[in-house]
């Protein structure tokens, strides 16, 4: 199959990216708005266009324990959810990480309930924010495609070893249509090679069975959280390189930890993710042609946090603004404080302005981002 | 990049992994074989493979140093061969 351009919502692009990532297990349970991944995972499995074996459970809190046993006994595995989804499986989320499988989930950002809403919102992903999952927030449809293939290299790097989620924002991504490349599948498969665990396989039928996580007493037992983090800090490089592999590849660049637009010179900087940093971008363009000197940063990996990447692109700065479509109740836009505690980190000395917006799907144009830096500059 | 990065918890199941459980033991199974009709119903319910059957044709044993007491052999006995008692 050759690369060719398909105009497909975002849902597709994540599906498109568990096929050609030849993704052996999926397991999954329909919850709007990631319902059309599965299907349409579903369907391609049942016409063979697939070739693997998709698990119908009765909950996502199954299909995630699924998933983790089909990645322990050697299968590249995926599942996807959103929201309640999310939070139904949140334990297994948690086990993923001790696990230590490579798994892939899309999460389609949804708000919690109640009161009912199932649109946009990263209040369901970022409550797993200190869990151990590597974090990516796509900000278009190719970046969802292309970030599940790399989110597998990433997660597979004997290095690292570590579940990754990609985020999408429901409806503004999940159900919106874009021109996406679908890439060459043998291309794919250079980049992305099968999966052979390299420090375990749970097999029934090797000569050797084995139990994986057994009951550990206190000192041990933080050795081995200690050894998770220090795959978050291995995951910093291999995110770097893998995607610059995949620029080399097949051309895309979404960034790296972060992606950084017209930030040279800049003394003011929007920082943001998903498509809420897209939408950034268009802001920095109107205030450069009205002579402000102003760039954008979009946290394009929420976890491991780009720390360095940050105190870099700082540089000029003297003035940065935080949008969060999120709210930690109690302390603020959660992406803000993170920024915040970088800076304190680092002796940087910047203020910092955030703004809560697009909380439940409620629409941001770029008039919302220009006001909210206009107002505060 | 840390070679401490992956410290894994790891087991192989063996006899007597996790110390002598016989010790946790409320009441005790007794197989009576009077009446035991060698059905293996005991045998094959024991979560914790602490019923040994030698070979075909024997009578079931129980390992006391690992049977807990669960007393799913004395419910699951379909001819009541298997009785209980408090261990003193």
């Amino acid at each position: 199959m050759m690369p060719r351009i398909d105009v497909i919502t975002g849902n597709d692009a994540a599906a498109w990216g568990a096929r050609l990532s030849r993704v052996e297990v999926i397991a999954a349970y329909p919850i709007t708005p990631q319902t059309t991944i599965v299907e349409t995972l579903s369907k391609w499995v049942d016409t063979g266009e697939m070739k693997a074996k998709f698990i119908t459970v009765e909950s996502e809190h199954s299909a995630m324990a699924a998933i983790i046993g089909a990645s322990a006994a050697g299968a590249r595995a995926f599942t996807a959810t959103s929201s309640h989804g999310f939070f139904y499986m949140f334990e297994m989320i948690s086990w993923a990480v001790g696990a230590r499988v490579p798994v892939v989930m899309a999460v389609v950002d949804r708000a919690m309930a109640p009161p009912w809403n199932i649109w946009a919102d990263w209040n369901d992903a970022l409550a797993a924010r200190d869990l151990g999952w590597i974090m990516f927030f796509a900000s278009n449809n190719q970046e969802v495609l292309d970030t599940i293939i790399q989110a597998y290299k990433i997660a597979e790097d004997k290095n690292v070893l570590l579940p990754a989620m990609v985020c999408l924002e429901g409806f503004v991504l999940s159900h919106t249509t874009m021109p996406v490349t679908i890439h060459d599948q043998e291309k794919v498969d250079e980049y992305l090679p099968p999966y052979e665990p390299p420090h375990y396989v749970v097999n029934p039928k090797i000569a050797e069975p084995l139990t994986y996580g057994n009951i550990l007493f206190p000192w041990d037992y933080a050795k081995v959280r200690l050894a998770i983090q220090k795959s978050m800090d291995n995951a910093v490089a291999v995110i770097k390189k893998a995607s610059q592999e995949f620029k080399e590849i097949f051309g895309t660049w979404h960034g790296d930890l972060i992606k950084e637009y017209k930030t040279d010179n800049a003394e003011y900087l929007i920082i943001s993710m998903g498509t809420v940093a897209e939408e950034a971008e268009a802001v920095v363009d109107k205030l450069r042609e009205k002579g402000m000197k102003i760039g954008a940063i979009k946290v394009r990996a929420f976890r491991p946090f780009p720390k360095q990447d940050i105190v870099k692109a700082i540089k000029d700065v003297s003035k940065v603004f935080v949008v969060d479509r999120d709210i930690s109740f109690g302390y603020g836009g959660i992406l803000a404080g993170e920024v915040k505690a970088v800076f304190h980190d680092n002796n940087i000395d910047v203020p910092v302005k955030e703004a809560i917006l697009g909380i439940g799907g409620d629409e941001i144009l770029p008039e919302h981002i220009e006001k909210f830096v206009l107002e505060n500059r | 990049m840390s070679e401490e990065h992956l410290l894994l918890p790891i087991s192989k199941p063996k006899i007597g992994a996790g110390g002598k459980t016989g010790t946790w033991r409320v009441f005790r199974p007794m197989i009576d074989e009077s009446q035991c009709t060698k059905c293996y119903q005991c045998w094959m319910y024991c979560p914790e493979g602490a019923i040994i059957v030698g070979k075909r044709g024997d009578y079931p044993k129980i390992n006391y140093d690992y049977c807990k007491g669960c007393l799913i052999c004395y419910e699951v006995c379909p001819v009541k061969a298997i009785s209980k008692i408090r261990e003193g």
